[in-house]
């Protein structure tokens, strides 16, 4: 009842408002008018006083917030890592492979005199709460970009489950997954250079499963296109080719730390291209020839790193040796410019490694390294038997030593000599100079 | 083709093979499993959650946290952990996100509740006002050697008996138990400490590296030179002969050093400025007498005030 009261009261006020106004007199309406605009103005005077103690709090609190990365804008910027490095070579061949042994088309040898080497720009972050990408984009010295690294990886499976996609450094061996500007030595060993052109790159995609276990028991798979050489790249569907890789690894007391592994790799190769290969008749500067069959490599892998008290910084050690072994198996066909003969070609060849680092006081080191390759003996079919050479009867082998100076984690300064005999009848005595370092984000680097 | 279907084959066995042991290895963990960064935090574990839990602790003292390799076995231990216990603040930067990626471990994952970072509890000091790496190797986030003040251990404590009961619901009541006896205890201890350290209050003191801003706050003593160029970077002999001139204008008491690092540079100082060096644990285990949290303090302080003598 009151209710309504009240509605019926502001309803006659609201129509009897307008009355009034007619009611009062012209005085009093320009005495309304004055009051108004003088509310007006008062009005916009806090209005602009407001908003400058807002825009003063603003730029006081992201101040603040600039001063605390957590909070500020850039902070979801991804990290960026960029390693400059360069290097002086003197040497007597630059681009000769080692005796027996198809290289890879893409295989560059060395540069002589100063030279920079690639430059790597690698960017990382989290996607979202389930992948993190890593693109690592390699600059040539002499122009031109390319996709060293460009991969997803999964963050929140757990359980020990890990899945890369995309392209990555193969998980086989022990060096393949590091980035040269990681590497101790200038040079990858020989048996790399000659089996994965230095380094198995693949697009793919990779799982990796470790054990919940008290010693480090990881078991690992790749399927790929057969991207990186031994692979051929071919275009077809499919898998081109297959990694599978197991590593096992612990302590031993507090100072001591290993790990080892062992790896298969599987590619069929598709019209693979040699060139400059040499042959029984002596063709000067060697001839072309292409090779279609399947290629089967199997390596064994083992570090082992020791520190006084595990306390790397005054002086540590590190051993590590590498064994792979290739078998191939299908048709070569001889000299494609211009005999073109074809028949059936196996082989199988090997080589290892193994090197020692050691720091002997902060910031410095010394490394030795003794590599070897056996080219072996390789069955020809009756048509090349008189153009292909089976076997070269010599194993390249190469003694390798380095001494590096680092200023700080995030440069280093090297020297390396090599006595290079890698190439039947020539002894290369080789000296580089070399400095690598790292600009950005700290990188956190692999055991 | 054969080749192709052959490759598939072989690794769909794997794969296989692969699931069947993880199967079979699946069990379940009676206690709270602990991965401490640096074994002051694994002392600390220890203190709140007894028996409780199993606790690894990733580091010891005589290892320099900044410079630990992302060890097979470190990456074993993380996979089973269900928290970790770490300084935070980019002290482990270089090892520790290898270890949280390669161990595929998504419940330590940072902003789980099983990622622990003790830097977040704690009020920073030495914050950069720029980063650069010509400043050497600065964090971001300030000083990360915050365990060297004993009041930090009251907020950092509290917060991980939280964690732990957060992660194991069941023993709640005993955790908060644990946490109510040791913030006694070491409040007691404290007092004890600043009483012993007294002497030591308006002291000039020389640092090798610069990682006792914390202790120098908390016992009152003044840091004149530090003997590293830079953060990180090992002194030379001409640097060090130009902080002897600098200690010949600003005379220090004692030049100070973490049990992991090298003596050389404090010991040369010592020798030419005349100075008492002192090594100090920095962590449980970096001397005998550092057995655990409440002996660092009485051996840390005790080596102080002798090398005042």
């Amino acid at each position: 009842m009151a209710n309504k009261i009240y509605c019926y009261a502001i309803a006659v006020a609201l129509l009897a408002y307008p009355l009034t106004l007619l009611a009062a007199s012209n005085t009093e309406i320009e005495l309304m008018h004055e009051q108004i605009q003088q509310l007006e103005q008062r009005l916009q005077q806090a209005e602009a006083a407001s908003k400058q103690t807002a825009t003063v709090a603003a730029a006081q609190s992201t101040g603040r917030q600039s001063s605390h990365a957590d909070s500020s804008a850039n902070a979801f910027n991804p990290a960026m890592l960029l390693i400059l490095s360069g290097i002086y070579g003197q040497l007597a061949q630059a681009e000769a492979p080692p005796t027996g042994f198809a290289m890879s088309p893409n295989d560059t040898g060395y540069a002589r005199s100063f030279s920079l080497q690639e430059s790597e720009l690698s960017i990382a972050a989290n996607i979202d709460p389930q992948f993190r990408g890593v693109a690592t984009f390699a600059l040539a010295p002499a122009g031109g970009i390319s996709v060293e690294n460009g991969y997803v990886q999964t963050t929140a499976l757990g359980n020990g489950y890990n899945l890369k996609f995309g392209r990555y450094f193969s998980g086989l061996g022990y060096l393949n997954e590091q980035h040269s500007h990681t590497w101790d030595f200038v040079d990858q060993p020989l048996v790399y250079r000659v089996l994965w052109d230095n380094q198995l790159t693949e697009d793919g995609v990779q799982f990796k499963w470790l054990a919940p276990t008290d010693r480090f028991i990881e078991l690992g798979a790749e399927l790929g296109r057969g991207l990186g050489y031994p692979g051929s790249d071919r275009q077809k569907n499919g898998v081109g080719s297959g990694v599978v890789f197991a590593h096992i690894g612990d302590d031993i007391g507090t100072g001591g730390s290993w790990r080892s592994g062992f790896s298969l790799h599987q590619t069929r190769r598709e019209k693979a291209q040699s060139h400059g290969v040499p042959d029984l008749a002596g063709t000067p500067g060697g001839v072309d020839t292409e090779f279609s069959g399947d290629s089967k490599t199997a390596g064994l892998d083992f570090v082992y790193k020791y520190a006084p008290d595990g306390n790397t910084t005054l002086t540590n050690l590190k051993l590590q040796g590498e064994y792979f072994r290739r078998s191939e198996n299908g048709l070569l066909t001889y000299d494609t410019a211009s005999a073109n003969i074809t028949d059936s070609y196996s082989s199988t060849q090997s080589g290892w490694y193994v090197q020692s680092v050691y720091q002997f006081m902060p910031r410095w080191r010394i490394g030795l390294r003794y590599d070897q390759l056996n080219p072996g003996n390789a069955q020809i079919g009756p048509a090349n038997a008189a153009n292909v050479i089976g076997s070269f009867a010599y194993e390249p082998s190469r003694t390798t030593a380095m001494m590096d100076f680092n200023p700080s984690e995030f440069s280093r300064l090297r020297l390396q000599l090599a006595q290079d005999r890698s190439r039947q009848g020539f002894t290369d005595k080789q000296i580089f100079l070399q400095y690598v370092m790292s600009l950005g984000a700290h990188g956190a680097h692999q055991f | 083709m054969q080749v192709k279907e052959h490759i598939v084959k072989n690794i769909i066995n794997f794969l296989f093979l692969v699931m069947l042991i993880a199967i079979a290895s699946r069990h379940a963990h009676a206690e709270l499993n602990i991965f401490a960064c640096e074994p002051e935090w694994a002392a600390l574990a220890q203190e709140l959650a007894a028996d409780k839990a199993s606790i690894y602790a990733a580091t010891t003292a005589l290892q320099d946290p900044h410079q630990i390799q992302a060890r097979p076995s470190l990456i074993a231990k993380a996979r089973r952990a269900q928290l970790t216990v770490c300084t935070g603040a980019e002290l482990e930067i270089g090892w520790l996100p290898v270890i949280l990626r390669e161990s595929a471990n998504s419940d330590i994952a940072p902003g789980k509740p099983g990622s622990f970072e003790a830097a977040r509890y704690v009020a920073m000091r030495d914050v950069p006002a720029r980063l650069d790496r010509a400043d050497g190797d600065v964090h971001a986030a300030g000083n990360p050697h915050i365990q060297t003040d004993a009041r930090n251990y009251l907020p950092v404590a509290q917060a991980l008996s939280a964690r732990m009961a957060e992660l194991d619901p069941r023993n709640a009541a005993f955790y908060r138990d644990r946490l109510q006896t040791f913030t006694q205890k070491w409040q007691v201890a404290i007092a004890r400490w600043e009483k012993q350290a007294a002497p030591l209050k308006g002291q000039s003191i020389a640092v090798q590296h610069t990682a006792f801003p914390y202790l120098s706050n908390w016992l009152g003593m003044r840091e004149v030179v530090a003997l590293e160029p830079k953060p990180g970077m090992e002194p030379s002999v001409s640097h060090l002969a130009q902080v002897v001139a600098q200690l010949q204008q600003h005379p220090a008491r004692m030049v100070l050093r973490a049990a992991y690092q090298n003596p050389k540079p404090s010991e040369w100082i010592a020798e030419h400025a005349h100075i008492t060096a002192v090594m100090l644990p920095f962590s449980v285990g970096g001397t005998d007498g550092a057995k655990d949290l409440f002996s660092l303090f009485d051996d840390t302080i005790q080596r102080l005030v002798a090398g005042l003598k």
